[in-house]
């Protein structure tokens, strides 16, 4: 990769330290393939402090993988579009930013760990090239500093004898071992924003703790705020503080990690805590969704999900309903979120 | 062996039973003249029983043989030693033309719903299939109308018989997987991973067609599955593998609330419960590092790799299934303890 070395201060020109960390606000991102526009993502708004953990969470297709490769600014393009809302850093708009300013801010304020380590790394470099890339190509380092750096961070993320290891390649690594080298390349220029994009969903569930933990005690260490996308409703009651659901490229729900669990106000994310078996209880018959996820390019009228929502009435195949307070930091695009929230519906 | 799965009723004869199988992979190095110079040890020395209209919950982590001991049990890979017995008659040293009319009892309901349908057929041939290998089952003017049946028996539309699986989402897909594994009315279904590709919305109407086939039909399923939340909600009997040997086995209580090996205890205490009361509530035990190679096993017990509890005995003796003093469920360790790490307890 060819690149001027530029030294890049701590704090984005501009920021304002006061504002929250990242804000998301009302994104939307479209597919434009064969003269078809396919709505990806139609309105997804979170936000997010230091020190926090956010979980995405979304089936496949909700557009929750879309929304964080749009806030790193990593969209192909073509086929994807961002249409329209502001992705806030410190108060920045990313998205009105040029892209050698973007380059800066990828890896220096906002890092993403991929799901699959092994396609994300390249095999045909070392981990501590690829790692040591960073502050080359960022910082100006020079290589032996830049290797020296690489084996700290490979260290670490707790990599064992992390001195010989680093001049390995990808494909020597296990699993959960290529996991810490995503991680560990994330961490290197001391990002402010992680995003973890189902950091553990390739891994057995003994590694997937220990990855977890991992992600979790960085965090805390640094101070940082992170992003978790994810499925799996079980790591987010572990690790998260806020949850944001997302159906349909909509964030559908918005609330403090204890009431998206305790007290969920939109039937989406009712139904999906019933659905999931626990390893903690036997259940009887789990309860079950009835129907399918929308496909993006057809959408329902009115709320995308109200074909499979039992609490649905007229009105929820006619009117979309707005993102609605329920209580305190707790947001629902429901029409019946109150009654949803008060267990009423 | 003392210690059997399946009911202790033993005046029902089990419709599967494998005792003592052994399957190991040659690696063979060379061209011309092939020498083997190591095995990969994938499943090694598996008992397990199992009753008509029971689930036997196989869990395990990738790579602790769980897929090859299903591929065994229907006949698709040949035991290297070792018997497996479906409704009584013998599979595990037969040709594969002789396998064939025993292979009418027992199927396989693959884990991706999205390879294992040949996308140039339609649903109604993918499903009507097994009645051309096996002629005998069904009479040929009667199989359209049985593969109706069969599709809505697994809660697809019969008007769908001329679609092709492109047209049809994971869920149904798997659906129509399920409907052809049925086909021949067999009595055991071997269950690879069959929800683990699919949406958490989508695993529950799954899991409970499963349920309500079994209940209907009298299936007996040997599930396989890395997640135990889904193992605990089907399985009557659970036997947890690693590194090709079952480590412990008992009822789903047994294994889920009282756990004695501590490997089923990590694995266990691994899975996330999606309570966020619970954070910090529960036992955490942090196993280090990965599954070593089923190439090249740990000596002695496999696990004392990555075991706390691992001393010199566990690396010079192979720790065999052993039911406790107070006659509780079989676990292969010296050290096994119960202890409760599925439920709040700090």
């Amino acid at each position: 990769m060819v690149s001027t070395p530029q030294v890049v201060g701590d704090t984005l020109p501009g920021a304002d330290l006061n504002a929250p960390l990242l804000e998301v606000e009302d994104l939307k991102v479209e597919f434009r393939v064969r003269g078809k526009r396919v709505p990806a993502v139609r309105s997804a708004s979170f936000t997010l402090e230091r020190g926090r953990t956010l979980a995405v969470v979304g089936e496949s297709g909700s557009g929750k993988s879309v929304t964080s490769q749009a806030v790193m600014g990593i969209l192909d393009s073509p086929p994807a579009y961002i249409t329209g809302g502001e992705v806030r850093l410190q108060g920045v708009d990313l998205l009105k930013q040029n892209e050698e300013t973007r380059r800066t801010v990828r890896g220096n304020h906002i890092a993403i760990v991929f799901q699959d380590a092994l396609s994300a790394l390249n095999p045909l470099w070392s981990v501590g090239f690829q790692i040591g890339e960073l502050f080359r190509v960022h910082r100006g380092t020079g290589r032996a500093e830049a290797k020296k750096r690489a084996i700290e961070l490979l260290d670490l993320v707790g990599i064992p004898d992390a001195k010989n290891r680093v001049g390995h390649y990808p494909h020597q690594f296990s699993g959960g071992m290529r996991q810490r080298v995503m991680i560990a390349m994330a961490l290197a220029l001391d990002p402010e924003v992680l995003i973890a994009d189902e950091p553990t969903t390739a891994l057995d569930v003994t590694v997937q703790a220990q990855i977890m933990r991992l992600l979790k005690s960085i965090q805390e260490e640094r101070h940082m705020g992170l992003i978790l996308i994810t499925h799996d409703l079980g790591v987010v009651a572990d690790v998260a503080d806020d949850v944001a659901v997302m159906y349909a490229g909509e964030v559908v729900e918005r609330a403090g990690i204890r009431d998206a669990f305790k007290r969920p106000a939109h039937p989406y994310s009712k139904a999906l805590l019933r659905a999931i078996p626990r390893v903690d209880t036997l259940g009887q018959e789990l309860e079950v969704i009835a129907g399918l996820p929308p496909n993006p390019a057809s959408l329902p009228t009115g709320c995308p999900f109200h074909p499979r929502c039992k609490a649905a009435e007229d009105r929820c195949a006619e009117e979309a309903p707005p993102l609605a307070a329920v209580a305190e930091g707790h947001t629902s695009r429901c029409h019946f979120a109150m009654e949803v929230y008060r267990d009423e519906r | 062996m003392n210690a059997e799965l399946g009911q202790a009723d033993s005046a029902t004869e089990p419709v599967l039973e494998a005792t003592d199988l052994v399957k190991h992979f040659p690696i063979q190095r060379g061209i011309v003249v092939k020498r083997t110079v190591g095995r990969v040890q994938a499943v090694d020395g598996v008992d397990l029983r199992l009753h008509a209209g029971q689930t036997l919950g196989v869990v395990g982590e990738s790579g602790c043989g769980k897929s090859t001991l299903a591929k065994l049990l229907v006949g698709l890979e040949t035991p290297t030693s070792g018997s497996i017995k479906v409704l009584g008659r013998e599979i595990g040293n037969l040709s594969s033309r002789r396998i064939r009319p025993v292979r009418r009892d027992i199927q396989l309901v693959f884990q991706d719903p999205y390879t294992s349908l040949n996308p140039r057929m339609t649903v109604g041939d993918i499903i009507g299939e097994p009645f051309e290998i096996h002629p005998n089952v069904v009479p040929k003017r009667e199989r359209a109308g049985e593969v109706k049946d069969l599709l809505d028996m697994v809660g697809l539309s019969p008007d769908h018989i001329n679609r092709y699986p492109h047209q049809f989402s994971g869920g149904q897909r798997q659906r129509i997987g399920i409907a052809r594994a049925l086909a021949l009315r067999p009595q055991v279904l071997v269950c690879d991973e069959p929800v683990s590709a699919l949406d958490v919305s989508i695993q529950g109407q799954v899991i409970n067609l499963l349920k309500r086939l079994q209940a209907e039909l009298g299936l007996a399923y040997v599930f396989i599955a890395h997640d135990l939340s889904v193992v605990r909600h089907i399985a009557d009997e659970v036997a947890v593998m690693y590194l090709g040997k079952v480590v412990e086995r008992g009822t789903g209580p047994q294994i889920y609330d009282h756990p004695r090996h501590p490997y089923t205890q990590a694995l266990l205490s691994a899975v996330p419960v999606p309570d966020p009361d619970l954070r910090g509530h529960r036992e955490e035990i942090i196993l280090q590092g990965d599954v070593p190679s089923p190439i090249n096993p740990p000596s002695g017990c496999r696990f004392r790799t990555r075991c706390w509890k691992a001393e010199e005995q566990c690396a010079e003796v192979v720790p065999t299934l052993q039911v406790g003093d107070n006659g509780t469920h079989p676990t292969a360790c010296f050290f096994a303890e119960e202890r409760d790490v599925t439920h709040a307890v700090k």
